[in-house]
């Protein structure tokens, strides 16, 4: 069976139903669902729909206005993986605050936070710890690599979320229509297949290359065929039932679970991870906090709406205008794996060439 | 915010190891995954090991790739499917 | 509001910049082409800056790239180069040695180019003020009789061809600064097209468009010209040559190849019927052994490019956004 037969049995079981929502939780499959074009071949009544799965677009403005306090004092080196530079606060972003001349360095690992530290002594290091599951031990890692070396000027500054309470909440929010997931397949490396056993709809793991995203969507509707819900693993080469039990120590040895804000949505329980105490030496929020303005803001943004699958972003009044990946309004705009700005950048409504 | 790639590992120290996947080589730590031995292929992400990749797996999805660009037919795509 | 790093990129943010303050205050009909080139009066002129870092690079160093930048712009422009200028900007405290080291890159490319260094201008900066050196280049090229290079001239039906593989100079450079090895052989592709180009001219003089495929990589340079020609682009991904190297190092920071920068490559959009032509000359030339025939120009829709992924989908090839960043998202 090569693609050409995998798409003809995505084909056939999809066949003669009702139109079925499958809903993607993570940007890395967004990303990897625009790039190879698996909507464009996809039968009409199926359609992807994407959930939260960015932590960028899941971030609150306060984290942001947060870490540009920090980024403006003269005594901080602001640390980030590329992805947060042109993340919108309630004002201004990094990469501004950067042309300011705040001292933003990109990294690529969490770990280059140890040698930046150890270069600048005299300066506070803040690494800006966002990302799910999957990012959160490298956070944990680090802290615990830091704290063996006797580093007294590396801090986190924690905003990670987790994957399950965030698919919990949607499938109880009343107005959520989606009928099946495709899970995140890093995620899972983590914290297992089994950790998504809860659900209560068709679900696969799935990988990120297109014929491992092609298999999960067949997963999923053969699954919604026979009238079975279970989670089936099509990422077997990396996703085991219990996943990685070091990094799941060392997540919990450095974090425990917290409630969480999420962007568009609202307080989730359990939903985030905090700093345990043995470790709040390592939180710059609890060493030394910043103050900052609570900015309401008031526009006609759906991002909300958008990271729930509720709307798709041609529905919102600013997608496209006022907002657009260079002028962003929304988180889901400006980063790459935001829902809009993948919609923006691969044709806005008009995937089919 | 889940980027990953395959790498093979090539040498220890510590737990710090150098991987490498078509001839480009870095460093990876190896405290999420302290089971990597040389000669492993594992998944990378932000600078950490994060699982070692079932080696029968990542061939059949290497096989797959390369018949996908054009290679001849080499693998049953129903091999990797397990439930 | 300031200037952001991105907005030297290349991309959509540089073009911004331009619409927004430079055009405004300089308009006029040849600036306003924004061509690699301007040509007047029968002459190809044309300035680039050069501010790369590090200075020396496997496959060359800044004082090659500035000429070879400058050649490449005129010669895709249907130009034969004549002659150049170099402005150095030094910062106080510059090894006097590594500047030999630099002009004598300089002096070798523009042999190798056949063109000639024939004003400029040295000025030093206090220590602090500029990051070891940069450099200007400006040049002027005589434009071959009976050749037209121009966006007005691309037709539904050409074919895209590339010079060879995409992204070598990007990875090069960028290897280094964020923690990557790559193995020996993997090195810029820094390189003086003139006479490779002059060869296809005189095999095709209707070749419609060349362009040097620089910053913003092949992604911005196609945008360019979809929208410049009011017509549609289609390229196949399959077809499109990225060493394995490369595209590793595209999985490993979540870069796209399109979008990676380079400094010895130009796409050419060139009539049907001599496309295989175009493609023996490339092939039978150093800079082109891995040239290939990527894709062709469409009627619809217009001002987009397409790619035809390996899955048989058709997806939009946006503009790029602005400084590459490597991400873990």
């Amino acid at each position: 069976m090569d693609t050409s037969e995998l798409i003809k049995k995505i084909n056939r079981l999809a066949e003669g139903k009702k139109k079925l929502r499958i809903m993607e939780v993570c940007g890395t499959h967004t990303v990897a669902i625009f790039r190879a074009g698996i909507r464009q071949i996809l039968p009409d009544n199926v359609e992807l729909v994407s959930g939260p799965g960015c932590p960028v677009c899941v971030t609150n403005d306060d984290y942001i206005d947060t870490a540009i306090a920090y980024a403006l004092e003269e005594n901080f080196i602001v640390a980030t993986f590329g992805d947060m530079l042109k993340v919108p606060g309630s004002r201004s972003s990094l990469a501004a605050a950067q042309a300011q001349g705040s001292n933003i360095k990109v990294i690529y690992s969490p770990l280059d936070c140890i040698k930046i530290a150890q270069d600048n002594p005299n300066k506070k290091i803040i690494f800006l710890a966002v990302g799910f599951e999957t990012t959160a031990p490298t956070a944990a890692a680090t802290v615990l690599s830091a704290q063996a070396k006797g580093l007294k000027n590396l801090f986190m500054l924690s905003a990670q979320k987790l994957v399950p309470p965030v698919l919990k909440f949607l499938l109880n929010s009343p107005d959520f229509r989606v009928d099946g997931f495709l899970l995140p397949g890093h995620v899972a490396v983590v914290i297992g297949a089994d950790a998504f056993n809860f659900l209560s709809i068709p679900s696969a793991v799935a990988g990120f290359e297109a014929e491992e995203i092609l298999l999960a969507i067949a997963s999923v509707l053969e699954q919604i065929d026979n009238g079975r819900a279970e989670v089936a693993n099509k990422y077997p080469a990396v996703v085991t039932a219990a996943g990685n039990v070091t990094a799941q120590k060392i997540l919990s040895r450095v974090y425990e679970v917290a409630d969480s804000e999420w962007r568009g949505m609202e307080l989730i329980p359990n939903s985030g991870l905090r700093i345990r105490e043995e470790f709040a030496k390592f939180d710059i929020e609890q060493v030394e906090p910043v103050k900052i303005e609570k900015v309401k803001k008031k526009n006609a943004c759906r991002c909300g709406e958008v990271l729930r699958g509720l709307v798709n972003p041609t529905q919102c009044p600013l997608f496209g205008k006022a907002c657009t990946p260079s002028r962003a309004v929304g988180a889901c705009m400006v980063s790459v794996e935001g829902v809009c700005a993948a919609w923006y950048k691969y044709g806005s409504n008009n995937f089919r060439w | 915010m889940c980027l990953a790639f395959p790498a093979k590992v090539l040498e220890v120290e510590g737990d710090l190891a150098t991987v490498e996947r078509s001839g480009v080589k870095r460093k990876a730590s190896l405290m999420l995954l302290p089971e990597a031995k040389v000669g492993d292929y594992v998944l990378i992400h932000a600078g950490f090991a994060m699982q070692v990749i079932d080696e029968q797996e990542l061939k059949i999805r290497d096989a797959l790739v390369a018949e996908m660009n054009g290679a001849p037919r080499s693998v049953n795509l129903e091999l990797g499917i397990r439930n | 509001m300031k200037i952001e790093i991105g907005h030297g990129g290349g991309g959509k943010m540089s073009a911004e910049l331009l619409s927004g303050i430079i055009l405004p205050a300089l308009n006029n009909d040849t600036l306003r082409q924004l061509g690699d080139a301007a040509t007047v009066g029968g002459l190809a002129f044309t300035t680039d800056s050069y501010v790369v870092r590090p200075l020396f690079f496997p496959g060359g160093d800044i004082g090659k790239l500035a000429v070879c930048g400058t050649v490449n712009d005129l010669a895709v422009s249907g130009a034969k180069p004549k002659y150049l200028s170099l402005a150095l900007i030094i910062e106080e405290g510059f090894e006097q040695s590594e500047l030999k080291k630099i002009l004598n890159s300089v002096a070798t490319a523009a042999r190798a180019a056949g063109v000639e260094i024939v004003t400029g201008d040295t000025k030093v900066v206090g220590r602090g003020q500029a990051d070891g050196m940069y450099i200007n280049t400006a040049g002027i090229g005589e434009l071959i009789k009976g050749v037209e290079i121009s966006a007005k001239k691309i037709c539904a039906g050409m074919k895209i061809i590339i010079s060879g593989t995409l992204g070598d100079h990007s990875a090069t450079i960028l290897a280094r600064r964020h923690g990557l090895e790559l193995p020996e052989g993997i090195k810029s592709d820094c390189a003086p097209l003139n006479k490779m180009i002059a060869e296809m001219l005189r095999a095709e003089p209707g070749i419609a468009m060349m362009r040097d495929v620089t910053r913003g990589g092949l992604a911005s340079v196609l945008n360019e010209l979809a929208q410049a020609s009011g017509l549609g682009i289609l390229i196949e991904e399959e077809k499109i040559p990225v060493r394995r190297e490369v595209r590793a190092f595209c999985d490993i920071l979540g870069f796209d190849p399109l979008e990676l920068a380079n400094e010895g490559k130009i796409v050419a959009i060139v009539p049907e019927r001599s496309a295989e032509k175009i493609l023996t000359v490339l092939r039978g030339n150093i800079y082109g052994a891995e040239a290939a025939l990527i894709g062709e120009v469409v009627e619809k829709p217009k001002g987009k490019v397409g790619l035809r992924t390996p899955i048989g989908a058709i997806r939009i090839v946006d503009m790029p956004a602005g400084e590459l960043v490597p991400r873990i998202c």
